[in-house]
């Protein structure tokens, strides 16, 4: 061996490969306005479509004038329910089974719900032109209360369902009852109520918000009417699924759609859906032979496309006085507006919200949901969650809270007493998930070391006499959060959309001069797919990650995979990505035995090749491997190096983590201050930490907004009084906390790399621990629960219910 | 949120601008910094069917003294005033208060004009200019004529100005030297309007108040004097009994609307706070 070579570190940093903080690659385009978004996209005759949308929440549509837009310059066509009817596309199926209007259908269900959609030469002659439709309504009596939708002369809002007894999930209780959803033993259950020393009972809301992606929902559509090819572009966070829905609903031949995700600017369960500007785009396009551009505003996405939550959730808890949780009991209430349209997979009609027994050890449960219409958008969609993890955790973090005030126990200390046990796992939750790996207990106490809890806990008592003494108008309250998320949906067993098995999918393909390609299944709307994908691929077949070009959201050339939400493709396609490139080393290995006149089992590997065990200067790099693949393979071998994986996971993951906020609340304004704010993530292998603590600090600023907020707010007659951003809750830079981030790593058994997901959990763990730590605050002069969003008026109104204030 | 169609005019003069407005009528409106007219018209909440910029004119930007005034061009910027040492010094609460307008990149459009001329209870100058007692020079058909701010604002977005009059500048008497002053504005994040705001100028004179003006935004229709507040504070030394009285005569005045921003109640309460503590404030700050 020469002296200059590089010694085993030098090799391995040359890989930029697993646990490196390998700077984004995607970012070079990124921040210098080089992106390539849906609405770059400008094609020859591109014509513009735009929706007239609905004032009312609830109406008829006596009638729709078209003739006035039609004059409009530039305005081609005005498509209304009438015209979809021809092609059967008035309606659509929605991901949750039901089905939903693509344009009002006689009558309109929520607030700007589209109503026709006008095709122009230019987005300004479209809008001129939805201004000149004329449309005759008739207001109907509206549903915007969940709690008054299942009353007995609650006006009927889906005519369309008048009679069925029962829909996608069982039979329904009442025409506006979508499915009740049971979990759980319910006998046992109420038997450990019965026993209780303690029980807290309490209606915990999380009220509806709505993701909001910098880049709103859009697409273009193309129809070729020589070859019959139908191409999409758009900002879809699961291409795939987008094609099968496509050919099912419009009857074309899958082979010749064409499903393009080109760079997406966010997506956070938003552009997961299916929605009636795609629809209406590519019919558009269909009629018109050109292509059609429809591109959401700000107004619209937040209105009109999915929103998320909107659960309210009767919680109990049954403990003895030492505080062990025997049973836990939840009733939610689930407003999903118009239309079921939640994006979940197709068996989950509340998702995975059975989650809800959190990080404890509770003997016994029961879990049930009923689904309700009202006069809102249909959604609701997983908003940086998996499947209602979030409202699961804020359930039962917000209820622990409750239980530790109730006993006079500390709400730290209860959940160390309940904490399942780390020899424990693999780990049955009494609502029937196995819980992979954790070890709760470490990072619970790591986060009460590091923020030295005891002392914040002093000092608080401290305050509060200060307050009582009318020293400060301050009152300070810190908020536990443990959660435990459940990601990757999800194993064939139990998660499909629309009957597709939730499989993710990796094709790499090796070049002879030691690079590649790796194609994938997912999607990535910002979480830097191109980085991390391509450090997988460089630990397990040993070339740099720079060599690796990552690709995804083609359908025709990606796998077909079910793209990316729910925490899913670290978890899904991350393991596929491991399993194709294992394949690769395999067939290296052959190859590398070949010509180093070896035995396979005679080869060991060593970061960046193969060597010869026991002779470690008889070597073969992975490089030169690669030559060798396209030339000299052994006999009775093909050539090439190229593999692929569709990997169906044997089980969800399940990250944790352990956050603490500390928050002083000025009771005479309402105004809060986040004092500190400490983010412990167990997210099993950490591929790229600097990836990582910016899928946190993102995550954390989408919680705060939520629960200091961020709201989709009705008002009676079901206008939508948040439809901006100068109305909804969107921080800048300057409410932004500062965020403290730190991790354990417990890796998940059961995935080749070990590796749990992790871009949802600050949202999921972040709302309880800022609820909590406004409840924590209020919670010395007398109050138990007060729902978010917290902003400033209603903690002027928590103080002065309490009598803190005037 | 696409306008609705419109012509544009760059007149070059103040007459030329009144001229264009006169011969356009109703349908024409003068164009400042667009950071409330266009959002408007991208919402088709206004149709104007002609803009006439008013960019193109020399002479109507820019800080000035003029004897014991203070001249600020109507298409001085928010971020103008933010960089005129003139302001810093001679009127610092005009510096204060413009650095909780909006954010940077609106500021950097929006003109201390169009704020005061909007007529929209939400922004920040007009119960500035109230307090500090100044006249807008208003330039139309029928000549120039100058309107104190206190008699400006009628109503939500009615103001003085008549059909096809200009508002070319705005003079603010200096304040005394030594005086203290203070903006204290409650919002629920940077970019947003006032939940409530009170801004302060005082003299003090043997560690009572000598004279004192209030000025109320966001609290009503119009921007607001509080002069009966402003009346129970000067002679005292700002007890707390002092304040609360004070805080209780501007709640009295306050009409608020009840929106995103809180109920009714909580934006007078609120508004209340906001005079105690701009009145703390600017004694702190008196010499
Ligand atoms: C996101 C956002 C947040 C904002 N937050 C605040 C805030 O917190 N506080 C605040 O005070 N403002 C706020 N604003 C408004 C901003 O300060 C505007 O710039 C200001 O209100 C209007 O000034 P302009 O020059 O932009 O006027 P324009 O929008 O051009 O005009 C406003 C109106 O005044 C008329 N006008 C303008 N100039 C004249 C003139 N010289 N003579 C006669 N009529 C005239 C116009 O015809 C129009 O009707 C905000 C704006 C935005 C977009």
């Amino acid at each position: 061996m020469n002296d200059m070579a590089p010694t085993r570190e030098q090799r391995e940093a040359k890989l930029e490969g697993m646990g490196c903080k390998r700077k984004r690659v995607e970012d070079a385009r990124f921040t210098q306005g080089k992106g390539n978004y849906v609405d770059d996209l400008k094609l020859p005759g591109m014509l513009h479509g735009d929706f007239v949308r609905s004032p009312h929440a609830h109406a008829r549509v006596i009638s729709i004038n078209s003739e006035k837009a039609l004059k409009v310059p530039g305005v081609l066509a005005v498509i209304t329910a009438e015209t979809l009817k021809t092609v059967n596309l008035s309606w659509m199926p929605t991901l949750a089974g039901d089905v939903q209007m693509v344009l009002a259908d006689g009558k309109v269900l929520f607030q700007n719900q589209e109503v026709a959609f006008v095709v122009a030469t230019d987005r300004y002659a479209a809008d001129d032109g939805i201004n000149a439709v004329e449309v005759e309504y008739e207001a109907l009596p509206v549903v915007i209360d969940p709690f008054k939708a299942m009353d007995k002369d609650a006006p009927v809002l889906r005519e369309d369902l008048v009679g069925k007894t029962s829909g996608a999930h069982g039979p329904r209780k009442h025409h506006n009852h979508i499915f009740e959803w049971t979990v759980g033993d319910k006998d046992l259950t109420d038997a450990a109520f019965r026993k209780a020393d303690v029980t807290i009972k309490e209606l915990i809301s999380y009220h509806r918000t709505h993701p909001s992606p910098l880049e709103t929902c859009q697409c273009v559509a193309s129809f070729d009417k020589i070859n019959g090819d139908l191409t999409i572009w758009g900002t879809f966070q699961a291409p795939h699924v987008i094609r099968t829905v496509v050919a099912l609903i419009a009857s074309l031949p899958e082979q010749k759609i064409h499903v393009i995700s080109p760079d997406v600017g966010g997506g956070f369960g938003n552009k997961v859906g299916a929605y009636p500007g795609y629809i209406c785009a590519a019919v558009a396009s269909i009629v018109t032979g050109k292509p059609v551009k429809w591109v959401e505003d700000r107004i619209e996405n937040l209105t009109a496309t999915s929103f998320a939550r909107d659960y309210h959730m009767t919680t109990e808890i049954a403990a003895t006085k030492e505080g062990r949780v025997t049973g836990l009991r939840v009733h939610v209430l689930a407003d999903h507006g118009a239309f079921d349209a939640c994006a979940d997979p197709s068996k989950w009609p509340a998702g995975f919200f059975n989650i809800v027994t959190g990080s404890y050890d509770f003997p016994t449960a029961h879990l049930s949901v009923d689904g309700i219409y009202t006069n809102k958008a249909p959604g609701g969609v997983a908003y940086r969650c998996s499947f209602r993890v979030t409202e699961a955790a804020y359930c039962i973090e917000r209820g622990m809270d409750i239980l530790a005030q109730k006993l006079g126990m500390d709400p730290a200390e209860l959940r160390l007493k309940n904490f399942i046990k780390a020899e424990q796992f693999p780990y049955h939750s009494a609502l029937g998930w196995e819980y992979d790996s954790g070890d709760y207990h470490t990072a619970m106490k790591m986060m009460m070391e590091t923020v030295k809890y005891a002392d914040l806990r002093k000092e608080q008592a401290a305050k509060r006499e200060a307050f009582r003494r009318g020293e400060t108008r301050d009152i300070m309250g810190l908020g536990v959060s443990f959660f435990t998320e459940i990601v990757g949906a999800g194993p064939s067993k139990n998660c499909d959309i629309l009957g597709i098995a939730m499989f993710d999918s990796c094709e790499i393909r090796l070049h002879p001069t030691g690079a590649g390609i790796a194609r994938v299944g997912s999607k990535s709307t910002g979480q830097g797919h191109e980085t991390t994908w391509a450090q997988i691929i460089a630990t397990e077949i040993g070339l740099p990650a720079d060599n690796i070009k990552v690709e995804e959201g083609n359908t025709d050339t990606a796998p077909y995979g079910l793209g990316t939400y729910g925490s899913r493709s670290t978890p899904v396609a991350g393991a596929a990505i491991a399993m194709a490139a294992r394949k690769i080393k395999a067939k290296a290995q052959m190859i590398a035995a070949y010509r180093l006149e070896v035995h396979e089992d005679d080869l060991e590997w060593d970061i960046d090749g193969f060597r010869v065990k026991g002779l470690p200067e008889k070597t073969m790099s992975m490089k030169d491997i690669c030559w060798a693949a396209y030339n000299s393979v052994p006999p009775g071998m093909e050539p090439g190096l190229e593999a692929v994986s569709y990997y169906d996971p044997p089980n969800m993951t399940y990250p944790f983590g352990a956050y603490i906020c500390v928050m002083d609340i000025d009771v005479d304004t309402g105004v809060y201050k986040v004092r500190r704010f400490y983010a412990l993530d167990d997210c099993g292998t950490r591929i790229n930490p600097m990836i990582i603590e910016g899928q946190v600090h993102g995550g954390l600023t989408e919680a705060f907004a939520i629960a200091m907020g961020q709201e989709i707010r009705y008002d009676e007659t079901g206008n939508v009084v948040t439809g901006s951003f100068m109305d909804f809750f969107m921080p800048t830079a300057v409410e932004t906390p500062h965020w403290e981030t730190d991790f354990t790593v417990t890796p998940s058994p059961h995935h080749p790399i070990g590796a749990k997901g992790v871009g949802e959990s600050p949202n999921v763990g972040g709302v309880p621990a800022f609820s909590n730590a406004v409840n924590d605050a209020f919670s010395f002069l007398g109050s138990t629960h007060i729902q978010m969003p917290h902003d400033f008026w209603r903690n002027w109104q928590a103080a002065k219910r309490l009598g803190a204030v005037g | 949120m696409i306008p609705g169609p419109f012509s544009y005019h760059r007149p070059s003069s103040v007459a030329d601008a009144v001229k264009l407005l006169v011969s356009l009528g109703d349908e024409a409106r003068p164009l400042a910094g667009g950071h409330s007219l266009i959002p408007m018209m991208k919402l088709r909440l206004a149709t104007p069917e002609h803009l006439v910029d008013l960019h193109g004119i020399a002479g109507i930007k820019g800080v000035r003294r003029d004897g014991s005034t203070i001249v600020i061009g109507a298409m001085t910027t928010q971020h103008d005033l933010l960089a005129s040492e003139m302001i810093s010094k001679s009127l610092p609460i005009l510096h204060e208060t413009a650095l909780v307008i909006a954010d940077p990149q609106v500021r950097y459009r929006g003109t201390v004009g169009g704020n005061v001329a909007n007529g929209d209870p939400g922004n920040d100058m007009p119960a500035l200019m109230m307090t500090l007692g100044a006249s807008y020079t208003l330039q139309g058909p029928g000549g120039t004529r100058s309107v104190v701010a206190r008699d400006f604002y009628q109503g939500a977005y009615f103001t003085s100005l008549e059909p096809g009059e200009i508002l070319t500048a705005i003079v603010i008497p200096a304040p005394a030297s030594g005086h203290g002053y203070a903006y204290e504005k409650l919002k629920r994040k940077v970019g947003d309007y006032a939940t409530a705001a009170a801004a302060v100028v005082l003299t003090m004179s043997g560690g009572k108040v000598a004279t004192c003006a209030i000025g109320l935004t966001n609290l009503s229709e119009t921007p607001l004097l509080a002069e009966e507040a402003a009346k129970i504070v000067i002679g005292t030394g700002l007890d707390e009994a002092t304040l609360k009285k004070a805080a209780a005569a501007a709640e009295e005045i306050m009409s608020p609307a009840a929106d995103g921003r809180g109920p009714i109640e909580y934006r007078k309460s609120v508004g209340g706070i906001m005079v105690m503590r701009a009145l703390k404030r600017a004694a702190a700050r008196a010499g």
